[in-house]
């Protein structure tokens, strides 16, 4: 136990160098001073609570993609009906109870729709399931029914792309190192580090940038669309800004054959050059422009919705076909609201809508104040510790404070060469591990005393110490441990921060408080040969 | 230089001999908990309870100035604010419910937040905002429950630990000395009133490991003791191990506390609820590894048996 050969020693010198070097980076940051570049800076980052900003936790509804995934389903139903050699009439499409439905007007083409519509579903999962179910009810009604399976494959496709539109659109304000993550199966944290007002961003995140093109159907009763009552094939859709004394707050377009607003290049702010009103240039990609040509050109005349999230902008009259891709769209538009907009349709719609529902901000100061007293607090805790170890256990008391102040630079060195984050209860955490290392030291030296006064020689003594004294470190170590391992599945954020100081810290102080003062006193008892230990 | 001990060499303290009193007492002081928390109820941050939470720091001011706070707010009409003061005086929260709606729209929160951070400003010039937190109903729920498991997984967890290593008696003791610190932890939260969030459930947490630090050294000391007297009564076994352990005991919990009061006393005011629950548990975890850990094992009926090969039910550990 006690022989340590020259490569275990400097193996074990190794690792204290490394993981301890490691920390001056952080000591060098948090004492003020620049680290000098070109040297490797492995970094402890300091969470929110410290650094000050602002954490947003966003949420989709997954009842949303459901609705959009029957939309989508209708709209290929439709095309595909359409496209076959003998078309086949359906009639009564609808959305009944969160599935689609649609009767095959001739009862003998059933199969031939089933052959027709079964490969607009796919496999879901690793189960083998598909994420649509496809039942005729009736003798001649399909009802297509998405499966949760289904469900929960376009919720997670959902989210990813949410994810890369939110960086996107986060990146276009020009904060730095914002965090993204997904958590859960349909929420996205948020964290920008010193960002003290998150309204913009609120604004810009809460905005889907859902563009539709869709024409309005001149036909359609007044009164009933005042009333919200929606023509076949139409929709109803209000406007985004009821204008004074303008009668109808609503507007009916037709459901199907608009364009959506996704196939953008670009979109920049601009002015109208009559009005000066701030509107939004847009471009469409080549296939878009295609597209949105085919419409204006077919219906030169009539009055089109520009509709952005269920809400309609304008609805002017096409007055000639608009054929080179390109467009303004105007609204109740300021500048500032006009710039959101264009950041949001470049960086593409959100596929889902997503709500804030957990908001956490944090002032710059409380956090440099947190700093500060933490650090002292450290200090004077250590400061104290270390007296009254000193005092309990002379020399050994020695080699504790050495193997604490250890401990101290390895956690901060590896936590920097992982890169976690320091939180406010982190440096709780710290505290708390260096009043628990000690606890290691107590129980070895304590043993010691014990073999001591049992009539044990010198090094058979601190032999039987060490080993005996190992085992219920390790056990209690090890609740440690599993709490920790717990706080950092159930906690967010600071709390997280918090269990992953205390495992580290758990690690490297058995490490310091055990395998490195061993080393120490054997060298020291090889060395000086002590006859009696003064403990 | 003579070094310190605090506790002499050869103690011989009578510990179970008070066995029953001290365990009367600790379940009454467990009931009492209980009962503090259903009647006075703990104070539930907005973490758990969902609304909405600004903290502000009057900078040029020795006190904040709760009552003429509370009227301003109130005025906003957004109902009554609770109002507490934490870490200095001069630091104060203002927890309000969230507007009715606000589920679905949270741009109504949004705007809830900004008046009062604006009203706050506009009467008082050296208000600070340091922070806003916004949870809503949904998401406080989720917490509330994954706090529950958590909690109650550690607690299982660590006794199942103990159990394999150790024996079921000391899984079970192990796991009653838990309830015992935690009980009495949240008690002082609902006696007190100090605000209870999701960092007090973390410092739970690491009371569950760390109050059972002392524990498992008595427990180590039994089982070797119990390897070494076969023929000792178990009382006296059990008294033998406490005392040949006081010495750590006492001075592994001490160096904790050390440390926790300097933190609780000198450290940031954010988070003196949290350094005051792992403290007062690191406190009520020395006691329980005396008075609640060990006599439980002489009414389960540990005995030399449980430890010694061949004629144990299950293996010896090392």
């Amino acid at each position: 136990m006690l022989d340590f050969p020259r490569w275990k020693v400097i193996f074990l010198w190794l690792i204290t160098i490394v993981a301890a070097a490691s920390a001056l980076p952080s000591v060098v940051d948090v004492a003020g001073y620049r680290w000098p570049a070109g040297i490797p800076e492995p970094k402890v980052n300091l969470g929110l609570d410290l650094a000050g900003g602002s954490h947003l936790m966003l949420e989709a509804d997954p009842a949303q993609v459901r609705t959009q995934r029957i939309e989508g389903m209708e709209e290929s139903v439709r095309n595909k009906l359409r496209q076959m050699s003998q078309p086949v009439r359906i009639s009564d499409i609808s959305n009944n109870n969160g599935a689609l439905s649609f009767l095959v007007d001739d009862p003998g083409k059933i199969d031939a729709v089933r052959e027709a519509v079964l490969p607009l579903t796919n496999g879901a999962g690793l189960t083998g399931k598909r994420d649509w179910t496809i039942s005729v009810v009736d003798g001649n009604r399909f009802v297509l029914a998405p499966t949760q399976e289904g469900i929960d494959q376009a919720v997670s496709q959902a989210m990813e792309t949410a994810v890369e539109v939110v960086r996107k659109r986060i990146d276009a304000l020009g904060t730095k190192e914002p965090t993204i993550i997904r958590s859960g199966s349909n929420r996205i944290v948020v964290q920008v580090p010193g960002l003290q007002d998150p309204q913009a961003l609120k604004n810009l995140l809460g905005q889907t940038a859902k563009l539709e093109f869709k024409l309005v159907d001149q036909n359609a009763n007044p009164t009933d669309v005042a009333q919200g009552i929606a023509p076949p094939g139409d929709e109803i859709v209000p406007f985004a800004e009821a204008k004074a004394g303008a009668p109808a707050a609503k507007l009916a377009v037709k459901r199907l054959g608009g364009i959506r607003g996704d196939e953008l290049t670009n979109a920049t702010l601009s002015n109208d050059p009559q009005t000066n009103a701030a509107t939004v240039s847009i471009t469409f990609n080549t296939d878009g422009g295609a597209k949105f040509a085919k419409l204006t050109a077919a219906n030169v005349g009539k009055p089109f919705a520009i509709i952005l999230d269920g809400k309609v902008l304008s609805a002017p009259n096409i007055h000639e076909a608009i054929l080179g891709g390109s467009a303004a769209i105007s609204g109740n538009f300021t500048t500032d609201s006009a710039s959101q907009l264009a950041i949001s349709l470049r960086s593409g719609a959100l596929p889902v809508d997503l709500k804030v529902v957990e908001e956490r901000t944090v002032g710059p100061d409380l956090g440099a104040d947190s700093i500060r007293k933490g650090m002292i607090a450290m200090g004077v805790g250590t400061l104290a510790l270390a007296v009254f170890i000193l005092v309990t256990y002379g020399r050994f008391g020695v080699y504790a404070c050495c193997a604490l102040v250890l401990n101290v630079f390895m956690i901060l060195g590896i936590m920097g060469l992982i890169g976690t984050t320091l939180t406010l209860p982190g440096i709780a955490g710290f505290v708390l591990t260096i009043g628990a290392a000690v606890d290691a030291n107590v129980l070895i030296y304590e043993r010691i005393r014990e073999e001591r006064h049992r009539g044990r020689r010198v090094v058979q003594a601190v032999e039987v110490g060490y080993k005996e004294a190992t085992r219920a470190i390790f056990d209690a170590n090890f609740t440690n441990i599993i709490a920790a391992v717990l706080m950092g599945w159930f906690g967010s954020g600071p709390v997280k921060g918090f269990a992953v100081v205390l495992i580290i810290g758990i690690a490297t102080s058995v490490f310091t408080a055990v395998v490195m003062t061993r080393m120490w006193v054997a060298q020291w008892l090889r060395r000086a040969r002590p006859a009696d230990l003064h403990l | 230089m003579k070094l310190l001990k605090l506790v002499p060499d050869h103690t011989n303290i009578h510990f179970l001999k008070w066995r029953v009193p001290f365990y009367l007492g600790s379940l009454l002081l467990i009931a009492a908990s209980w009962g503090l928390v259903m009647t006075r109820g703990l104070n539930l941050g907005v973490d758990f309870v969902g609304g909405q939470m600004v903290r502000v720091t009057f900078e040029r001011s020795a006190e904040a100035p709760v009552g003429v706070l509370r009227d301003e707010v109130t005025k906003l009409g957004y109902g009554e604010p609770i109002l507490q003061r934490f870490g200095k005086p001069n630091e104060v929260s203002i927890r309000m419910k969230l507007p009715a709606g606000a589920d679905k729209d949270p741009s109504l929160s949004d705007k809830m937040a900004r008046t009062i951070t604006a009203a706050v400003k506009a009467n008082h010039a050296d208000a600070r905002i340091d922070g806003v937190d916004s949870v809503s109903g949904k998401v406080s729920k989720e917490l509330g429950w994954s706090a529950f498991y958590a909690l109650g997984l550690a607690a299982i967890f660590v006794a199942a630990y103990i159990w394999v290593r150790f024996e079921w008696q000391f899984g079970v003791g192990a796991l009653l000395s838990l309830v015992h610190d935690v009980s009495l932890t949240l008690g002082m939260f609902a006696l007190t009133q100090l605000e209870f969030d999701l960092n007090i459930v973390a410092a739970l947490l690491t009371l569950i490991g760390y109050s059972l630090n002392d524990t498992i050294v008595v427990y180590d000391r039994i089982r070797e003791n119990l390897k070494k007297y076969r023929k000792m009564p178990i009382p006296e076994l059990l008294d033998l191990s406490v005392n040949e352990t006081l010495a750590r005991t006492i001075v592994t919990s001490l160096s904790m506390l050390i440390t926790l009061v300097a933190l609780l006393l000198l450290g940031p005011a954010v988070i003196f609820g949290f350094t005051a629950a792992i403290t007062l548990g690191i406190f009520i975890g020395t006691y329980s590894s005396i008075y609640m850990a060990a006599p439980i094992l002489i009414w389960l009926k540990v005995s030399s048996k449980s430890f010694v090969p061949g004629e144990a039910d299950s293996p010896a550990k090392a």
